[in-house]
């Protein structure tokens, strides 16, 4: 697959509500390429959930039911099993929730339509912080980063999602970015070919929350895939691989220092060089233990 | 031919829900509910119901779970009790606002802390503006008669309803009382497959509760109160029409009146708090006295033109509430006040707490205190009776 050969359908009209420059809106527009019509899609409160358009109106051409925050697995849930009853049968259902409706608010419902393996693909799509009610921390917040609510940077780390999905044996993970559209389609087309639940976890820079310019969206992407800051991988059937873009990264020389990431963002402007470099020194842990699971099963 | 058994009320959910052909179940165990469930997910998986269980992880995913389902178009139902539908609450905004015909057995109990795990009617009254419709039962039979009625009811397109079908702790849920089951031909005569107005359907895409401007909003609102006032002639129709389609006694439809036709004193109550009031209304009407009962069977809508009409013949109203709106007074009383309010008959009203988190509120115990009104003139206030 390339860039060339993505559907040209697009199930995610224009005109949307999103701020300019929204990764999470490109992130949902390349699912939909992959999803295709026959789905149900299900939005939590989140980003999503308002610049998809005011009632009547709508960007996007699947059904949707918007749901209260903490519901939407629980509510995927009941859609795939109400479909099953009622005899229709080769419909996608797919939650797409932000990073606090699913590491936060929303992680008891996913947990359990997870443990109970319900059909369905759920999308966490991270901009790392609650965003649509105007940037307060997360769970899903990186360390370090300011927010509304933590005005002189987190302290904690960023809550490990991917891994907590692993934890419950479902047979696809998927870590994504918005700026590899190709990657992500990929494994939203996996996701969507395989039976239990599938969670993909795709990473979207957010020019008003994170403070960047709305044209530079594509290029932190990249950045915090090719500092090691954001590896791409699946853990298919407990296998955990890095993807092909990622993969080259095992290598420590290939990877940016954390540093051009930082810079790059206004939400990071008071880290100090000894922050820099305690967070380049734990990437650099991080991806020693990520080269010893590659290609292994992790249970 | 019918069956007759002798069961107790949560069983008799089971039962009602199994003839009932519905779709999807999902439900969370919390006493004194559990027997419920247990039920229901034995009878799916030995295929004595087909329709699919979901083993949620919470009560708050038990209603997500039940709207997901009813807006693909699958008959839904769950139960709960006292915490369990506290946890439900921000759901039943969710289930009512998108009009969806969920019925949920209510099994009444205390909320903590400290825990209590018997009878008390705050749990669901609490959860009285959540735009659901809320009937009180009063024995076993009505369990199954109430929860047979409200899927007819509340997949009506007028009505497009969701409805608790509440049942005492302990009191109803764990007693045996004898039943009558109907044949299914019967009840599939009587209830046809649910047909939703609109469903989630790609082949016809659309989407289910985006936000929408503020006067947009206020009209849906308006038009849920209409539907509920739709709901009082709607629920009486269907409580006469089951009466009369399985040949069984029509117990009332918004309100059962007992004794009610020469009364100068009226008693209102919900419930098997009621049933215990007919014992009452027996021995002071043994005594000589002039007393009857008006069971408040529909809560939600409010049986307001019912309490209007007793006004007209009553000089006296006595509520028994067994739960408490904590800084104001009996739930039950202050609804009955309101409704008399535009009333140009102003009966005296007297109201009484009883009965929290189980205590016991025995008949000889009503009647003393039903004779106290007669003879003291109690009027407006709440007065508390802890125990016998």
């Amino acid at each position: 697959m390339s860039i060339r050969t993505l559907s040209g359908e697009e199930l995610l009209l224009a005109g949307t509500a999103a701020c300019p420059g929204c990764g999470a809106i490109l992130a949902l527009r390349l699912a939909l390429k992959a999803l295709g019509r026959k789905t149900i899609l299900i939005i939590p409160a989140g980003c999503v959930s308002v610049s998809q358009g005011m009632a009547p109106y709508t960007a996007v051409k699947v059904p949707v039911l918007n749901i209260a925050f903490a519901a939407s697995a629980a509510a995927a849930s009941g859609i795939v099993e109400g479909l099953d009853v009622t005899g229709v049968f080769g419909v996608t259902v797919a939650v797409w929730a932000g990073d606090g409706g699913t590491a936060d608010i929303g992680i008891q419902a996913l947990s359990g339509a997870a443990e109970r393996q319900t059909d369905f693909i759920y999308f966490c799509c991270d901009n790392e912080s609650y965003m649509n009610t105007g940037i307060q921390r997360s769970s899903s917040t990186p360390f370090g980063a300011w927010t509304t609510t933590t005005p002189t940077g987190k302290r904690e780390p960023k809550k490990d999602m991917p891994f907590i999905m692993a934890a419950h044996k479902i047979p696809y993970i998927a870590t994504a970015c918005s700026s590899y559209p190709v990657d992500f389609v990929e494994k939203t087309e996996m996701a969507k070919g395989l039976r239990g639940t599938k969670y993909v976890q795709v990473l979207a820079p957010c020019p008003s929350g994170w403070r960047f310019p709305a044209e530079k969206t594509i290029e932190i992407g990249r950045l915090a895939v090719e500092t090691g800051i954001w590896p791409l991988f699946t853990i298919k059937n407990r296998k955990f691989s890095l993807s092909l873009t990622s993969e080259r990264l095992l290598e420590g020389s290939k990877r940016r220092p954390v540093r051009e990431y930082f810079e790059a963002q206004g939400r990071f402007h008071h880290l100090s060089d000894a922050d820099i470099d305690d967070i380049q020194h734990s990437v650099s842990t991080i991806w020693d233990h990520l080269g010893q699971i590659n290609n292994e099963d992790l249970f | 031919m019918s069956t007759y058994i002798l069961d107790t009320g949560n069983h008799m959910v089971g039962y009602a829900v199994r003839a009932t052909r519905v779709q999807v179940i999902a439900a969370y165990p919390i006493t004194p509910q559990t027997p419920i469930v247990e039920q229901l997910a034995t009878m799916t998986e030995t295929a004595k119901l087909k329709a699919k269980y979901i083993c949620v992880e919470s009560e708050h995913s038990a209603l997500a779970a039940c709207v997901g389902a009813a807006y693909v178009g699958a008959r839904t139902f769950t139960a709960t009790s006292s915490h369990g539908l506290a946890y439900k609450h921000e759901m039943l905004h969710w289930t009512s606002g998108s009009r969806l015909p969920v019925v949920m057995a209510v099994v009444n109990r205390a909320l903590g802390p400290p825990w209590n795990i018997w009878v008390d009617h705050t749990d669901s009254l609490s959860q009285r503006d959540t735009g659901w419709i809320q009937i009180y039962c009063a024995s076993n039979q009505e369990i199954f008669d109430s929860i047979i009625q409200c899927y007819r009811a509340c997949e009506s397109q007028d009505l497009s309803l969701p409805a608790m079908v509440c049942l005492e702790g302990v009191n109803l849920s764990h007693t045996l009382m004898p039943a009558v089951l109907p044949e299914q031909h019967e009840v599939d005569a009587f209830l046809p497959p649910y047909k939703p107005l609109w469903k989630l359907d790609p082949e016809d895409p659309g989407s289910a509760a985006n936000i929408f401007a503020p006067e947009k909003y206020m009209k849906l609102r308006e038009n849920l109160q209409q539907a509920m006032d739709t709901a009082k002639r709607g629920l009486s129709n269907v409580a006469r029409e089951y009466s009369h389609h399985f040949g069984l006694p029509h117990l009332g439809g918004m309100v059962e009146r007992y004794r009610c036709e020469d009364a100068e004193v009226v008693v209102l109550a919900l419930g098997a708090l009621a049933s215990e009031v007919k014992v009452a209304v027996d021995q002071l009407r043994m005594q000589g006295h002039k007393v009857g009962l008006m069971r408040v069977r529909v809560f939600r809508p409010f049986p307001t033109d019912e309490v209007r009409e007793l006004a007209k013949t009553a000089r006296s109203i006595v509520v028994f509430d067994r739960d408490i709106s904590a800084g104001m007074e009996g739930i039950l009383f202050t609804e009955v006040k309101a409704a008399l309010f535009s009333s140009p008959e102003k009966p005296q009203v007297a109201g009484f707490i009883v009965g929290l988190g189980g205590v016991d509120v025995p008949g000889f115990q009503i009647a003393g205190l039903v004779e106290k009104c007669l003879e003291e003139k109690v009027q407006g206030n709440v007065i508390w009776v802890t125990g016998v």
